[in-house]
């Protein structure tokens, strides 16, 4: 494999807030690759947003800091960078696909003119040769009538059409480095489906690597080449599609896989890792997902594990690695 | 199963959006985001609604909750129309009907605490409980969705994606209501909080005689919860029937194809694995097709589907409805992750 386009080195994230420093992203690793798809997997509010708002560089800081780490595009480091350097790269550089839409298009402007400005400013296009381009982009991303809609504003359109504005607007610079967080929530399976070929088309055409956040484990088993698994801010584990749904390297990863709810089942009772994720400020000493293990040994309360190579590729966070791995544990 | 006793009726619900034509265009239309769509919901029972993104689910939820005002049609709750309810039938239809938004990042206001948050249904219905017992009330909710009732004073962003979803299922519950709607409630979440969602709202069903109108794009979590399943398309419901009919015996072409686009959990295989995605691009929901509206991405269309419009009947059996000239007749043979 050649060189990452993208590469994020022991990023820490923290927020000031009146309780104490939340320490949402700890020394968190990440390498982007032309061409290939890096699936963030993670609990809810284990910091995957974070991360991937620090590489677009869209914290509020205070009350955010970086304490730690690089981010490193094209050997500029993003982290350190003026202003102006930074502007470049948004949108042409690493873009990204908001999870929340509806707060990242603005309520006052058409989805249109939102599309046409970017391409006016950025490239320098004409009136009438941006909108052209905006209906094109809407119809690409499946918006029905799309030239017909082009001139409605965002709350016109339902939530899973304005997820698709927002990859239309995502991918009209053609980035190198696309960041989806979340990008086909709120779609039906079809759409879905549409949207993460349309993604991989993409990808075989510019080369665009992708760093795909998302809950829905049957999209990481169809379009995700590697994964990467978070919970409470740090990387537990690291490996190739194939392998980490094969066989989990850590007890969190398992318990998640475990908990996948499936079609072909009407189970009364959905199987839940039992117990709730840590409070962001107050983290558990030691392993902090040593509370919900059913593992866990007296070293997992006082110790936290380093991320630690366990095979080829894979990596992992906890004590047991080695006996969660070949499932002696 | 015993005489059903109704909670909820929609009887031919119908809500039309004006859109303005382009700027050259002097033709004006109307977006048919709900259009015909009549169901009954008996206490105790989940009705699960799924459909492409953008056939109506949300307006239909806002809608029977009376956030929206059908253009035709009606909502009754216990008998009562929704939408013509007034004084004290609307203040108790308001307590007794309760939604949770399909969107957890927008729906909790930021500068509320949880307290704030938690308390406000009782100023609005001030008569449900005095004062003084308001706040242990509100630590008792918190309890029954699994929150610590030590976060009383935090705000929502302190709060996981999984957490807050919790809140705004607390809020729905604190006037102890008879139907929630809950639109997209779990899709936020990751699957483990998900089901602890899923579980939890289930026990509630059982211990208090919840009813639930569910709408989510997960097939698979639907499928759990639900007892009948409707299926949606372009402001239609296209089929409607028990769980395990829509699921393994799929009548209308839509919902076969939407079953058939489950991805599979199983990434060793994936390119090998064809996985049949329905052709074409969905309809505008301003001028949609004539007679079927899945006519024009439909396998299996006729000439006299572009004729007729097909309603919503018993099919080959009775525990669901279809609306297609031409339904299925055999099981589907692959289920997501089967
Ligand atoms: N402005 C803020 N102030 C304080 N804490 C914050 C702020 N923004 C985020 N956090 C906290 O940082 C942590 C990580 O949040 P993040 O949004 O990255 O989670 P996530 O992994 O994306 O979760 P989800 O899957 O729910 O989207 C959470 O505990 C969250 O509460
Ligand atoms: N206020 C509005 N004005 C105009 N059109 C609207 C309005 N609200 C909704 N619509 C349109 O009505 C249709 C149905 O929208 P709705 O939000 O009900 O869809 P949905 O099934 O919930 O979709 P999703 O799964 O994406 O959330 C869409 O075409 C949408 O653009
Ligand atoms: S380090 Fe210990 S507590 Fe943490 S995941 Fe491993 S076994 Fe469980
Ligand atoms: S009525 Fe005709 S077009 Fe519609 S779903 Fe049935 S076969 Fe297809
Ligand atoms: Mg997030
Ligand atoms: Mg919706």
């Amino acid at each position: 494999m050649n060189a990452p386009i993208l590469r994020v080195d022991d990023l820490s994230v923290e927020f000031a807030t009146r309780e104490g420093a939340v320490r949402a992203v700890r020394n968190v690793g990440l390498e982007v690759f032309a061409g290939r798809t890096l699936a963030l997997l993670g609990e809810s509010g284990s910091g995957k947003s974070v991360t991937a708002q620090a590489i677009m560089g869209l914290l509020d800081t205070p009350p955010a800091s970086i304490t730690s780490g690089s981010i490193m595009f094209e050997g500029t480091d993003l982290v350190t960078a003026v202003e102006r350097v930074r502007r470049q790269v948004n949108g042409e550089g690493v873009a990204m696909v908001f999870q929340d839409a509806l707060s990242a298009l603005n309520p006052v402007y058409t989805v249109g003119h939102q599309i046409s400005e970017l391409l006016r400013v950025r490239r320098k296009m004409s009136r009438s040769a941006a909108r052209a381009r905006a209906v094109e982009l809407m119809e690409r991303v499946r918006i029905p009538a799309a030239a017909r809609r082009v001139d409605d504003y965002p709350h016109q359109f339902s939530g899973g059409m304005r997820q698709r504005i927002m990859i239309a607007l995502a991918v009209a610079l053609n980035p190198r480095v696309l960041i989806a967080d979340e990008p086909t929530t709120a779609l039906d399976v079809t759409v879905q489906a549409q949207i993460m070929e349309l993604l991989t088309e993409l990808q075989r055409e510019n080369g665009m690597g992708m760093v795909l956040i998302t809950h829905d484990l049957g999209v990481v088993a169809e379009v995700a080449d590697d994964v990467t698994v978070m919970y409470a801010g740090r990387i537990v584990e690291r490996g190739s599609v194939e392998e980490l749904f094969e066989h989990a390297a850590h007890p969190y990863t398992r318990g998640l896989l475990r908990s996948m709810p499936r079609t072909d089942r009407e189970d009364d009772e959905l199987w839940a890792i039992p117990g709730a994720p840590p409070s962001p400020v107050l983290t558990p000493k030691g392993c902090a997902f040593h509370p919900r293990c059913d593992i866990a040994i007296d070293l997992c309360r006082s110790e936290q594990p380093g991320l630690e190579v366990i095979a080829a590729g894979r990596t992992s966070a906890c004590h047991l690695r080695a006996e969660v791995f070949d499932g002696r544990a | 199963m015993g005489e059903r006793e109704i909670v909820l009726e929609v009887d031919s619900l119908v809500r039309h959006f004006p859109v303005g034509g382009g700027l050259l265009s002097r033709r004006r239309g109307a977006v048919q985001a709900v259009d015909g769509v009549s169901f009954t919901l008996g206490r105790g029972e989940t009705l699960g609604v799924v459909g492409e993104s953008g056939c109506g689910k949300s307006t239909l939820a806002r809608t029977i909750v009376g956030l929206d005002s059908p253009t035709s049609g009606h909502v009754r709750y216990r008998g009562v129309d929704v939408h013509a309810a007034s004084g004290r039938e609307l203040r108790a239809m308001r307590r007794s009907v309760q939604i949770v938004l399909q969107d957890p990042y927008t729906s909790l206001n930021p500068r509320k605490t949880v307290r704030d948050l938690l308390t406000q249904p009782f100023e609005i219905h001030p008569d449900v409980l005095p004062r003084d017992r308001r706040l242990s009330r509100v630590k008792e909710l918190l309890d029954v969705v699994g929150l610590n009732p030590d976060h009383l004073d935090r705000y929502p962003f302190q709060f996981s994606g999984g957490q807050r979803q919790r809140i705004g299922i607390a809020r729905a519950l604190a006037l102890e209501p008879e139907v929630v709607v809950c639109d997209e409630p779990v899709s936020a979440l990751d699957v483990s909080v998900q089901a602890q969602v899923v579980n939890l709202l289930r026990r509630l069903q059982r211990e208090l005689g919840l009813s639930y109108v569910f709408i989510a794009h997960d097939l698979s979590v639907v499928r759990h919860i639900s007892d009948r399943v409707a299926v949606m398309y372009l402001g239609k419901v296209v089929e409607l029937g028990d769980r395990r009919e829509v699921y393994e015996r799929p009548q209308h072409p839509y919902t076969r194809a939407l079953l058939e686009a489950v991805p599979v959990p199983e990434p060793r295989g994936r390119a090998s694995r064809a996985r049949t995605l329905l052709a074409g691009d969905p309809p505008s929901p301003v001028d949609p097709p004539s007679g079927c509206r899945f006519r024009t991405r439909c396998p299996k269309a006729q000439s006299v589907c572009a004729e007729t419009e097909p309603v919503l009947r018993i099919g080959s059996t009775p525990a669901a409805e279809v609306a297609c000239h031409f339904p299925e007749q055999t099981p589907l043979a692959r289920l997501g992750g089967a």
